[in-house]
């Protein structure tokens, strides 16, 4: 099979290598049974735990291994060639976890991200609201200093791994009337009185992932909790968010390929009028659109990654397009991918359904693809305001 | 607890494919991989080491490619590994596998416990893993299921499968247990278990190194003589029964008595 050379370091290989054996040996057997079931896929977390998977990108002083995104992204791209609702629960400690790596103090660090990074507690990060979705600025949420304490109230709406994980870093309003910047990022750990989980909510895709509200109801946490400065909550957020999106991207190659996996070798072997359906061309072209826009996602996304890892600091543009490409062709790859497979591509006994009712939410979450583009229409704006 | 893992690299089983003339398996563009049953014995030692502390040691006798097989076993998170190495034990039946596997081992030192998969899928014979406890002079619990640590890791409890049911034995320490696929679960390798293994100098021992006697080691102290070996074929008639289940039976009683077998 002749493959681009992405020149990867040979510790980014054995991440690729790891990483596709796990979806392989443990992911790819249950895969449908944990969508059909909405099961939390425990045992693969702790597989992945197992495999120090969760301290890639932690630094080593945190009991991590000091990997970056491109690391992160070679891992979940190839776990996601298996499943992207398990992909995306690991994916989303590490959203949960990018507050703390980012914007915590050494305390803080401290007595969070060893446990993350042995993956013996799971992060979630709680940003959206009912009203507070794409607006991210209409957040409800309060958090109010008592004394010692700050007081949550409110209600974080399709948390990942909600119930699940067992920190949570919150965004709440300190201060209503400064919009945007009167919101403040905290640490919420499971158990905290007045800290509990709504319900869990039934979805299209993703099954095996889950989805639930979380509830303040004066939920009293130590003024230590804060993480960063009040009113930094917002820009805590965003570049949370700038720092995961590459990763998204990386899901929707993965999910493409294996889509592409699943097309070609069912294409090969479909024997319609006397010979297999991959000798019409109709086939071939759809499959080597499939292929090309692959291999176009994928050396984008690496190409973004790596451009954060060397340090460039205003990377927004940037994340923006590897999560917003990637994933709009792995709606297109996997519902092309239904199609060659035709009838049986709709059926439940072939896995290319549920990669298309999963890539649905690749669109969608950790920013939709509207939103994405607007971030690169504005960058483009203000880049070209300098320019003259 | 120090234990040794005794393990095996095999022709990979989904690749492998035979010389219909010659009645050998074609080695050539055939990957090597660990024996099946081995990944459970490296289980059964890592999930023993990491309820009572201790050593996991790997070792295995064949070519220098075995080495694959050792640091495939320290990315798993084995502690440490040796292949035994020499042209003179080329041609080893069982015989003479335990007996150099046994110097080896007393090469290496004392072990609480010598753990081996049940059989290697290649040989099918379970024959190394007994006669190597009889080498070492301890004793041998066959096909393992259950393994329980008792009285601080001086005794195990077992549950050893039987051609008519299960046999619960306990087992002082030192001893040697084969182990069924059923006992566990075989672990991922992790990735520092991977960074490891890469830096890791795997040592091979000859037959020199372990002072084994050449008369006793190879084909010299094999005396299983190999007379002939053939692939099987599988021209037999065939014929697939539809319908119901009731109907199929009905269909294979119909053709039991047609050939005078009822």
């Amino acid at each position: 099979m002749s493959k681009v050379n992405y020149f990867l370091t040979e510790e980014q290989e054995m991440i690729v290598d790891l990483t596709r054996q796990i979806t392989e040996e443990k992911i790819i057997p249950v895969r449908a049974e944990l969508d059909r079931n909405e099961a939390f896929p425990w045992d693969i977390m702790k597989d992945l735990a197992q495999a120090d998977l969760f301290a890639l990108y932690i630094p080593e002083e945190y009991g991590g291994l000091g990997g970056g995104t491109m690391e992160n992204c070679l891992a979940v791209e190839q776990l996601a060639r298996g499943c992207i609702a398990v992909t995306t629960t690991f994916a989303a400690s590490a959203l949960g976890g990018y507050p703390i790596l980012l914007f915590g103090t050494d305390e803080q660090k401290q007595k969070y991200l060893p446990d993350v990074a042995a993956g013996k507690k799971l992060v979630a990060f709680g940003l959206t609201e009912a009203n507070a979705g794409s607006d991210a600025a209409g957040i409800q949420c309060t958090a109010v200093e008592d004394g010692d304490y700050w007081v949550l109230n409110g209600t974080k709406q399709w948390i990942t791994s909600g119930g699940e994980a067992e920190i949570y870093t919150i965004i709440a309003m300190t201060d209503r009337n400064k919009g945007a910047r009167g919101a403040t990022a905290f640490i919420v750990e499971k158990g905290d009185e007045g800290f509990s989980f709504g319900k869990k909510e039934k979805k299209m895709g993703l099954r095996a992932s889950s989805t639930r509200e979380l509830v303040f109801n004066d939920c009293r946490i130590p003024k230590d909790r804060i993480l960063g400065r009040r009113g930094q909550g917002f820009i805590i957020a965003m570049r949370t968010l700038d720092l995961a999106r590459p990763g998204i991207g990386a899901i929707g190659v993965g999910l493409a390929q294996a889509a592409l996996d699943e097309s070609v070798k069912y294409a090969r072997q479909r024997v319609q009028f006397g010979q297999p359906i991959i000798s019409f061309q109709a086939i071939q072209h759809m499959l080597a659109d499939m292929a090309t826009s692959i291999e176009a996602a994928r050396a984008l996304v690496y190409a973004v990654a790596r451009t954060i890892d060397a340090g460039e600091k205003n990377f927004s543009k940037l994340s923006a397009m590897a999560k917003l490409f990637p994933t709009d062709v792995a709606m297109k790859v996997t519902t092309d991918a239904v199609q060659i497979l035709g009838g049986y591509g709709y059926m439940q006994d072939y896995p290319v359904e549920k990669m298309m009712r999963d890539a649905k939410i690749l669109q969608i979450y950790e920013g939709t693809n509207q939103i994405q583009r607007n971030v690169i229409g504005q960058a483009l704006n203000k880049e070209y305001a300098k320019v003259g | 607890m120090k234990i040794a893992v005794c393990i095996k690299q095999v022709p990979d089983a989904s690749t492998v494919r035979f010389d219909k003339e010659k009645g050998t398996l074609v080695r050539e563009g055939v990957e090597s991989v660990i024996n099946p049953f081995d990944y459970n014995a490296i289980e059964a030692g890592l999930a023993l080491k990491d309820q009572v502390g201790g050593e996991v040691s790997v070792l295995t006798m064949g070519p220098p490619q075995a080495q694959d097989a050792i640091r495939e076993a320290i990315s798993l998170g084995v502690d440490n590994g040796i292949v035994v190495s020499d042209r003179a034990f080329a041609g080893a039946d069982t015989l003479a596998t335990t007996y150099t596997l046994a110097k080896a081992i007393n090469k290496l030192g004392e072990f609480d416990l010598v753990i081996c998969g049940k059989q290697a899928v290649d040989g099918d014979t379970a024959q190394v893993g007994p006669g190597l406890a009889v080498r070492l002079g301890i004793p041998c619990v066959t096909c393992v299921d259950e393994l329980e640590v008792l009285e601080d890791g001086r005794k195990l409890r077992l549950k050893r499968m039987c051609e008519q049911g299960y046999d619960i034995v306990e087992v002082e320490l030192p001893a040697l247990i084969t182990v069924l696929a059923s006992l566990n679960t075989p672990r991922v390798p992790s990735l520092k278990g991977k960074m490891r293994a890469k830096k890791t100098d795997i040592p091979m021992l000859s037959a020199e190194d372990i002072g084994a006697e050449t008369s006793k080691v190879g084909l010299a102290g094999s005396p299983t003589q190999v007379a002939t070996t053939t692939v099987p074929t599988f021209d037999a008639k065939r014929e697939m029964l539809e319908g119901e289940p009731e109907e199929q039976v009905d269909a294979l009683i119909g053709k039991l008595k047609e050939a005078g077998i009822l």
